[in-house]
């Protein structure tokens, strides 16, 4: 007898032969929710493979832990076989398909599109200048601003919709239960997956050596972000329900929630840049670093560039600045369901699915 | 590779496995300069250490993961089953007194431990695992050790042990094809025992050596454990005689690990080259039967087995590495596996004739026995009549040597003039003073930890 041990063509393929070398080993159980879930099966399908790629937070404890890594004929490198499903998988629910790659692979086209975005809100306030108003409205009026962003808010929220439609198919996912969203809400708000399985953290930029630095990076990300979008929408409410209008004073809701809010995304941004500076590539999808970290720049640029308007109030600067600031948010939304920005859905989608699995 | 200074060294500890990282973490923990001289390249190090997943710990009550207690005398008389009493009665207690307290020394330098692996719950009391395994635990260990300031040497193959009247003075090491003279005050041995040196199992076996897997490291060859014996060193051991399990017998020839373990046997039944069946199958639960299968496998012609299981098997055990050959007809499988068609349909027919009818259970002894055959197979027995069948191959896979070094209950390494004044042994090198049979796991990390430190304190007071 001999056996085959050249890797196969296609990153599931791929996936599934080292996932079936794990099953038989087990060691790296306590790292994660991917190996439980792993170990639950014997055999797995395109499916399983797709599902067990998105839990996977790329913490890189097992490649470390690993006794069969190159150049071990066995060659396991799971954060990478699994990222690269990962980012197949989001390339292929993209909806609509076309827009699949492009922004994931590429840095330069994330780049394109922030200075389109600009491009356009500058056009939108020299074509449309407003008549009268206060604060912003005195460059781009209220009714404007709706009607750039409300569509611009809405059409990625029905493509993420979309997407993750597609994968709940795939991944055979049962009906949505409101216990399995908590479980998938909680490890979320502790970034569990990147705890390293006892708070020790990963190994992500310092090599065997675990740290929390990403996990941390990464909770300012996503907090600031949930900060700011609650910003905008207790201004929204400000504006709708109470008839108050911007701007608002610091003392503000959107204030109050909008610049911490755009100081952690700021420094979470800055942070896993320069850690992903320092992480080896190979541990990941080489293919689309450029586009992770195009996106998690124009992430941080966004934050950094409301704080800048704020500053500014009252100077001559602020018409620049309020065209560079919508400019990049109006990017960072547009590109949010096909760039590495729609991984929140799909990884949230993924945790309540392991929820399921574990119920 | 880094300027190696030639002398100077207050330690030396040849060996980065387990033993040696503990022995050269206690001594740099003193303020000694601390040398590793690590025989393997960089991605490889450790030794078998890398492929370990567990470490068995006395303990008095509820300790870390470890539930309830495992006290002295049960985990005494546990290594005298599967010893069958070839121990030193002494030094196994002394070790098995000092795991409870190398537990926390071992979280305190940077070990994580996790729950029972699933499929382990039977070690869940006695057997804390290792986070990751114990390549994690081999990766903690030298980052303390390069805080503590320890030097390292990887690709360094010690050649000999330079003694002059009774005393360590340096060592002969090749290292990049050159052979340097290192010299240092004292000497920690941590390098394992023979068992990837093919021929010198060849030598101990006979020429069916030459058909076993090695299922660890293939750097020790045994290149200081053999010099050291020439230098009249005392040893312990039975120089014939290796730990074999039956693993996949289409693992590579070395350092496939856990994973090419086999676990169907029981649920099987294993015939040799020409079809026959040659041991009962069923004779125990699988965790205390496994150990025996690989010299089992090893006295059978050309030193192979075939595990036959029918499908309604095939999810009784864990999976393995290798998906097993399958085929619809006996006939068919005995085509694939190479093996004579007919005499295998005769010996399943047979078999199958000699089950009795009754209610299978495939965690405890089910006490289903065949009845009027030998050899008989007395739990587990099944027909083998559903189609798909599978087969996998079986082959001796030999996990360590039980040949070593004397030493004392300070470690130190004995001759036929008394100990050796600067000179301490840990591990597998070592280890065959306390495990002269058998095997009891997790208590190769047991031995080389409480050695491996028992070795670099005694160093340490040594040199200062």
């Amino acid at each position: 007898m001999s056996l085959d041990l050249t890797r196969p063509e296609g990153a599931i393929a791929e996936a599934r032969r080292q996932s079936e070398i794990c099953n038989a080993c087990r060691y790296c159980e306590g790292y994660c929710d991917v190996f439980p879930a792993m170990f639950a099966e014997r055999t797995f399908t395109d499916g399983d493979i797709t599902q067990l790629a998105n839990l996977c937070h790329n913490c890189r404890g097992c490649y470390y832990a690993c006794q069969y890594t190159e150049p071990h004929a066995f060659a396991l490198n799971i954060p990478a076989a699994l990222a690269e499903v990962r980012a197949e998988s989001w390339e292929r629910y993209a909806w609509p398909g076309r827009l699949g790659g492009l922004f994931h692979r590429s840095g330069v086209a994330v780049a394109v599109a922030l200075v389109v975005g600009i491009a356009a809100l500058f056009i939108a306030m020299r074509a449309l200048v407003p008549a009268s108003g206060e604060g912003f409205y005195a460059y781009l009026s209220h009714s404007i601003m709706v009607a750039i962003f409300m569509p611009a808010f809405l059409f990625p929220v029905l493509a993420l919709v979309m997407g993750v439609r597609r994968y709940w198919a795939e991944v055979g996912g049962a009906p949505l239960r409101w216990a399995h969203m908590k479980e998938a809400a909680r490890r979320t708000a502790s970034m569990k997956n990147l705890s390293g399985g006892q708070g020790q953290g990963c190994n992500f930029e310092k090599g065997d050596r675990y740290s929390n630095a990403r996990r941390h990076a990464h909770q300012a990300v996503l907090y600031g972000f949930v900060l700011c979008f609650a910003s905008t929408s207790s201004g929204t409410l400000l504006h709708y329900v109470f008839g108050l209008e911007a701007p608002y004073s610091f003392f503000s809701l959107p204030k109050l929630l909008g610049v911490p809010g755009g100081i952690l995304l700021t420094i979470g941004a800055a942070g896993l840049v320069a850690l992903k500076m320092k992480a080896d590539p190979a541990l990941g999808s080489a293919s689309r670093w450029g586009g992770e970290m195009g996106f998690t720049l124009l992430l941080g640029f966004t934050g950094f560039s409301g704080l800048v308007l704020y500053a500014v109030t009252g100077t001559s600067l602020v018409s620049l600045m309020l065209a560079v600031h919508l400019g990049a948010v109006l990017a960072l939304f547009l590109l949010t369901p096909y760039s590495k920005m729609a991984h929140g859905a799909y990884r949230f989608a993924a945790l309540v699915r392991d929820a399921q699995r574990r119920a | 590779m880094m300027e190696l200074e030639s002398s100077g060294w207050d330690v030396i500890v040849a060996g980065g496995g387990n033993a040696g990282l503990c022995a050269a973490i206690e001594a740099a923990e003193t303020g000694a300069r601390v040398l590793i001289l690590d025989a393997a390249p960089k991605p490889y190090r450790g030794g078998n250490s890398r492929h370990t997943r567990n470490f068995r710990c006395m303990h008095r009550g509820p300790l870390s993961v470890l539930t309830g207690s495992y006290g002295e005398e049960e985990y005494y008389d546990d290594l005298l089953r599967v010893t069958k009493g070839k121990t030193d009665e002494d030094l196994a207690r002394m070790t098995i007194r000092m795991s409870e307290e190398c537990l926390p020394w071992m979280e305190a330098h940077g070990v994580r431990f996790q729950p029972s692996l699933s499929g382990t719950l039977s070690l869940s009391r006695t057997n804390a695992f290792f986070l990751g395994g114990g390549k994690a635990l081999v990766n903690a260990y030298y980052n303390t050790a390069e805080d503590l300031g320890v030097s390292v040497v990887y690709d360094a193959s010690v050649g000999h042990v330079v003694i002059e009247n009774g005393r360590f003075t340096g060592l002969e090491v090749d290292i990049s094809g050159k052979t340097h003279l290192i010299e240092g005050q004292a000497l920690v041995i941590a390098s394992g025992g023979f068992q990837a040196n093919t021929d010198w199992l060849a030598e101990a076996w006979g020429p069916a050596a030459r058909n076993f897997l090695i299922r660890g490291t293939p750097y020790n060859r045994g290149r200081i454990l053999r010099d050291m014996l020439d230098q009249g060193a005392e040893s312990v051991g039975d120089p014939t005689q290796c730990h074999a399990v039956a693993i996949d017998g289409r693992a590579a020839q070395f350092d496939a690990g856990i994973v090419t373990r086999l676990d169907c046997v029981p649920f099987s039944i294993v015939v040799n080259r020409d079809g026959q069946r040659f041991y009962n199958e069923g004779e125990d639960v699988w965790p205390k039967r496994y150990a025996i299968w690989g010299r089992i496998v090893a006295a059978q012609p050309e030193q192979v087995g075939y595990a036959i299981i029918d499908s309604k098997a095939v999810n009784d055990f864990m999976p393995s590495v290798f998906p097993p050959e399958t085929a619809d007809t006996i006939e068919g499988l005995a085509q694939k596996l190479g093996l004579a068609g007919n005499a295998l349909a005769e010996t399943i027919r047979e078999y199958n004739a000699a089950c009795r009818p009754g209610t299978f259970d495939g965690t405890d002894l089910d006490r289903l026995s065949t009845q009027g055959i030998e050899p008989p197979k007395t739990n587990w027995a099944r027909p083998i009549d559903t189609p798909p069948y599978f087969g996998y191959e079986l082959r001796p896979g030999v996990t360590f040597t039980y040949l070593g070094l004397r030493v004392d209950r300070t470690a130190q390494v004995q001759t036929g003039n008394g100990p050796l004044s600067n000179v301490w042994a840990a591990g597998e090198t070592m280890a065959g003073s306390i495990l002269g049979e058998g095997y009891l796991a997790g208590f190769g990390m047991t031995i080389g930890t409480v050695f491996g430190r028992i070795a670099g304190q005694e160093a340490a007071k040594y040199v200062a």
